[in-house]
């Protein structure tokens, strides 16, 4: 009988333990935590590192993805009209360079210097910062506060393919939301782009 | 808005003519936005429509299509209208979609949306849909089934024709 109870209890546990387990990855609202990854310059980078950030643009990107290529440009020229204004950029590559080898260390380091990337990018080695934000693609964009909650998450604008026809930036809009005050609308969009290589 | 395609004079006089049968005409509708499209995803015939969102560029949407493929040989044509819509970049219709078609002997019926502004439309789809492809729909009437992920076989894409015909 006592048999029968514990396992019981242990049975009803287990379901209770499946429904209350919190939902992987950052909503908006949720406090992000920091990370210590490291830059293509050799150098650790951690958002604490930023000390006069009023907020924080992190994007999941890499090399090899199609969309990520587009969206190069994109992402350069959001780093230098906004990290003047207190929100940098930090692009984290989530991949695994054993399944995908041109997100390499080596090819992130040759990419960066051929866009002259004027952001960290840094590499989530041990792919353990990605799951924690929830990122699920790149390019993917969590846009946090100076207290580092999530604002903002999912693309970067709404015309990946063709830069010309972005009617909606949201990532931009987000910031100036943030910046009046306000919260930003929409405050998550579905971002378009490779899955992460796991 | 809707641009046809079509090749069939040069493969007549192509090599590849002389000894294979596997040509055929390609007609593939390149449409420039969902809304171009949307009527299809609330049909009110007694068909069943079996939607795939592929590309060219998406390895495990090719890798399935053979399976579709399979499925529409064993489902009756009447009963069941498959259609493959492409997300290939318009431009890479007579490069890379049709000779893909044409090499996959791809009979069912293929369409190409060219409407970038993802996030306009993917949650008409379906509000669960991450965007990420392979997804299918497949809609009968008011009744509809999502699958974002890959089939492995026809099996699979039948059991899901057969669960929205017993859907209530």
């Amino acid at each position: 009988m006592k048999k029968t109870l514990l396992s019981l209890f242990v049975l009803t546990s287990a379901i209770l333990l499946s429904f209350t387990l919190p939902h992987k990855g950052y909503h908006v609202g949720d406090k992000a935590t920091d990370f210590s990854l490291k830059n293509i310059d050799g150098k650790m980078v951690s958002l604490a590192d930023y000390k006069d950030a009023k907020g924080y643009i992190v994007i999941f990107t890499c090399n090899h993805c199609p969309w990520a290529v587009m969206y190069e440009d994109r992402i350069v020229e959001l780093h230098k009209k906004y990290a003047a204004q207190g929100y940098p950029v930090i692009a984290i590559n989530p991949n695994n360079p054993a399944v995908q080898p041109e997100d390499s260390f080596l090819k992130m380091q040759e990419r960066a210097k051929e866009k002259g990337f004027p952001f960290a990018y840094v590499m989530d080695e041990k792919q353990t910062v990605f799951p924690e934000y929830g990122a699920t693609k790149t390019p993917h964009v969590y846009l946090l506060d100076k207290d580092r909650v999530v604002q903002y998450i999912g693309a970067i604008d709404d015309s990946p393919k063709d830069a010309s026809a972005v009617e909606n930036p949201y990532v931009e809009q987000a910031i100036k939301a943030l910046q009046n005050g306000k919260k930003p609308d929409p405050k998550s969009t579905k971002a378009i782009g490779c899955s992460i290589k796991v | 808005m809707a641009i046809s395609f079509r090749i069939f004079t040069i493969l007549l006089f192509s090599q590849t003519w002389a000894y294979s049968q596997a040509w055929k005409a390609t007609d593939v509708t390149v449409y420039d936005t969902f809304e171009d499209i949307e009527k299809n995803f609330a049909l009110s015939d007694d068909s069943i429509h079996v939607i795939n969102f592929w590309a060219t560029w998406c390895k495990p949407c090719v890798a399935e299509l053979p399976f579709f493929e399979e499925a529409v040989d064993l489902t009756s044509k009447r009963a069941v209208k498959f259609t493959y819509i492409s997300l290939d970049f318009a431009k890479h219709i007579e490069t890379r979609v049709i000779p893909l078609l044409n090499n996959m002997k791809i009979s069912a019926n293929v369409v190409l949306l060219a409407d970038g502004k993802y996030n306009n439309w993917i949650d008409k789809v379906d509000p669960s849909w991450s965007g990420a492809i392979p997804a299918t729909v497949i809609i009968q009437g008011n009744k509809k089934i999502f699958f974002e992920g890959s089939f492995h076989s026809n099996e699979e894409i039948i059991e899901l024709i057969k669960k929205i015909k017993t859907q209530s």
